[in-house]
């Protein structure tokens, strides 16, 4: 996953020269994960530039850089450090194309985790895919496989939006194929489907999908075939994708690390609800994490998050199905 | 707070009526228990009294509106010192079912003073209706299961669900797809608003008038549809001489002349077929869709001809009420029968009803069922008719025609027979009509 994302980042680099990243500890430090390594010394510290620690300052350079002309990627250690920039992510680079009548662009890339790792408690745990999907004119990309960070990041890249990229630390080291093709891109907007199934639709995104794939192996050994959706652009969705699935299996079961409150498993349930209520047999379910600060403590914080358990049991709810 | 007033359910059928008259105007002050109106249900114009004091603040429906349905807003009636300008702030109603059904029409005024929602000017938009079952319970089924008994013109309420709480679901239908239930959903018949045209037609060079259908009319029709379609009737004819009727008729007339009283050959009538229900019990009993209800005591309906149609008030209990009490009481509900001021009351239950049409020269003829009864008795006119006597010779006795309609499923032709034998024998043997 970080070799996708390096790959990504350096491709990008050497096609365009506006592209430019800039962080805490990207160029000297080779990246607080290692995902920029080696950009320093192949791009140059014009190219790859070490910032203060100070989100706030450097996301309002960034989209500054953006506005007059650059392509920067900017890297946040993680985004629960990116609260403080988030004023400059909404407001500056999220709605300045449309203040200016279309005249002011802000073609950047904020990118870094997301979400909770482990034993980083209740401050530094956080999933902001319902965050910055609910703002209208970012996108909102979050992969869960390597082929798709390192495709959606180099579209990213490309896009004249900003688009905001949720990374998760767990997955860094988690391996994966990853077509090997000179230059390959994954359009944004479009979900992918994973497997498939006729019993009930799993939409999920991010590391929710490796609870989701482990729950549908669980599901399958008791006869029921889950179709896997991963929906990997939260903004635009790809609910076209979800609908035609569900009229399928005619039913669906959300998933997601994040809180249940306003979560995107709430978004999915009601475009399914307006476009393909005569479809459904049963409610969709949401499962989220719970609706608690993250815990410290280990075992507690496994509990907080989604587990496959609790996923595999909501499919036998929606599918009628009695507890084995 | 301004109080809305109801139109009221005055009978456990009744669905909506017509305002007939108004009592009241705008502007009148009013006590609890003061006539409001009259309405006009499916079978009688009812009267409708004040349950609280106020000041009629504004009439919501005109005298003479038809078909206003029960719950239906129709006056706001104004609290002590309060004016028009409070009218804005009368609460809505809450929806509620159709209350059962009311001993006095006298209470049957419903105001609520809960609901904080202005009337508005104009009715709700109707909403498609849940899916009730035929016992009026919701029917709880996925969005999905309803859309594919629709398109497979299946109904829900055959349909057993095996999701929570009885919910019906996909595997439901499919199921039922396989192993079709007996009954399908009829297809929707051609709406009634436009078939009398295709009558009407027929007749588009002819002088005609349309009458429209009152609630008497309305009821008429749709009972005895329902009777003629649903009851399998069968028929016993037989003569029964009504010499000794007569004759113990005018010795009892002559004894009840200080009383200003009269008795007719239909009170007999009525006495014999009390009596008869009670030594034959098992013809005084009604069908009830899966079961028989079997009435202990004689409830007789008795059919009163009025202008524009007919009644068929009860008398209850006429097994233990003498010749003269029938008679009187007869008289009373015929009255109020034809001033259209039979109460609910008095005009439903009973097992058994009286058709007597002999008064318009009719020898015999055979009547429809009023359900859920079990039987009607048919009465034809009295006539001289020639009968052997004893000695061999014929002579001429006065005999009535008369025709017992019962409803197979209640009761057989031999029990029929019987029950008819019994009316035959108190006529006969009138004396047995004394004790």
């Amino acid at each position: 996953m970080r070799q996708a994302l390096n790959e990504a980042m350096a491709e990008e680099m050497r096609r365009d020269p506006s592209v430019f990243l800039m962080g805490e500890e990207v160029a000297e430090y080779q990246g607080a994960y290692k995902v920029s390594e080696g950009l320093l010394q192949e791009f140059g510290t014009d190219r790859v530039v070490d910032t203060p620690i100070t989100e706030h300052g450097f996301a309002g350079l960034g989209v500054g850089a953006a506005f007059g002309g650059l392509r920067p990627i900017v890297e946040f250690m993680t985004f629960n450090f990116a609260m403080q920039g988030i004023d400059h992510i909404v407001n500056s680079a999220a709605k300045t194309l449309y203040m200016a009548g279309g005249q002011m662009p802000c073609p950047i890339v904020f990118r870094g985790p997301n979400g909770a790792a482990a034993r980083v408690a209740a401050q530094h745990s956080q999933d902001y895919a319902a965050w910055y999907a609910h703002v209208p004119s970012v996108k909102v990309v979050q992969p869960y496989s390597a082929a798709d960070a390192k495709g959606l990041l180099k579209s990213a890249i490309r896009d004249d939006n900003p688009v905001i990229v949720l990374e998760n630390e767990v997955l860094y080291g988690h391996s994966f194929e990853v077509p090997d093709l000179e230059d390959f891109t994954v359009p944004l907007g479009r979900a992918r489907i994973w497997r498939e199934g006729a019993d009930v639709t799993l939409v999920s995104f991010g590391i929710g999908m490796s609870h989701t794939l482990e729950a549908a192996g669980i599901l399958a050994d008791s006869g029921i075939e889950a179709e896997v959706v991963d929906l990997r652009t939260l903004r635009p969705m790809d609910t076209e994708t979800v609908v035609n699935s569900v009229r399928k299996t005619n039913r669906c079961v959300t998933v997601e690390e994040g809180w249940p409150v306003c979560s995107i498993g709430n978004h999915v349930g009601s475009v399914l609800m307006n476009e393909a209520f005569d479809w459904l047999d049963a409610p969709v379910i949401n499962c989220t994490g719970k609706d608690v600060p993250m815990p410290y403590a280990a075992n507690l914080e496994r509990l907080a998050l989604v587990t496959p358990a609790e996923i595999v049991e909501a499919v036998r709810a929606v599918t009628y199905s009695s507890t084995t | 707070m301004p109080t809305t007033v109801l139109m009221p359910a005055l009978s456990p059928t009744m669905t909506d009526g017509n305002l007939a008259k108004w009592h009241v105007k705008e502007g009148d002050s009013v006590s609890s228990g003061d006539l409001l109106a009259e309405i006009e249900t499916d079978k009688a114009i009812m009267e409708f009294e004040a349950v609280e004091d106020g000041v009629v603040g504004k009439l919501l429906v005109a005298e003479g509106d038809a078909n206003i349905a029960v719950n239906q807003p129709i006056a706001i009636l104004l609290a002590d010192g309060e004016d028009e300008g409070d009218l804005a702030v009368a609460p809505e109603p809450e929806p509620r079912p159709v209350p059962p059904s009311q001993p006095s029409g006298a209470e049957t005024v419903q105001v609520t003073a809960e609901a904080a929602a202005p009337v508005p000017e104009t009715q709700p938009t109707p909403v498609a209706p849940s899916m009730p079952s035929a016992s009026g319970e919701r029917i709880f089924s996925s969005p999905l299961a309803r859309r594919l008994a629709r398109e497979n013109n299946l109904a829900l309420a055959d349909i057993a669900g095996s999701g929570p709480g009885g919910r019906i679901i996909k595997r439901d239908i499919e199921r039922t797809l396989q192993d079709p239930p007996v009954r399908a959903v009829e297809p929707p018949a051609r709406p009634a608003a436009e078939e009398w045209r295709t009558v009407a037609e027929m007749f588009a060079d002819r002088e005609f008038e349309e009458i429209p259908l009152d609630g008497m009319r309305r009821t008429i029709a749709a009972r005895l549809v329902e009777a003629k379609r649903t009851i399998p009737h069968f028929y016993l004819r037989r003569n029964i001489l009504l010499d000794e009727v007569v004759q113990l008729r005018s010795q009892i007339n002559d004894a009840l002349l200080p009383r200003g009283l009269k008795v007719s050959i239909n009170d007999f009538i009525i006495r014999a077929s009390a009596l008869a229900l009670q030594q034959v019990p098992d013809a005084n009993s009604v069908w009830a869709h899966d079961r028989i209800i079997r009435l202990k005591p004689s409830d007789v309906a008795v059919a009163v001809a009025v202008d524009g149609g007919l009644y068929t008030p009860v008398i209850r209990d006429a097994h233990e009420k003498s010749l003269a009490a029938l008679s009187e009481e007869m008289k009373a509900l015929a009255d109020k029968a034809r001033a259209r001021r039979l109460k609910p009351e008095e005009y439903t239950g009973g097992s058994f009803s009286i058709s007597n049409l002999g008064m318009y020269g009719i020898e015999n003829f055979d009547a429809v069922i009023n359900p859920p009864h079990g039987s009607i008795l048919a009465v034809g006119a009295g006539r001289r008719v020639p009968v052997e006597a004893a000695d061999g010779t014929a002579e001429f006795r006065t005999a009535i025609s008369v025709t017992l309609s019962c409803d197979h499923r209640v009761i057989d032709g031999a029990l029929g027979a019987r029950f008819l034998a019994e009316i035959a024998r108190h006529l006969e043997s009138p004396i047995s009509l004394l004790l």
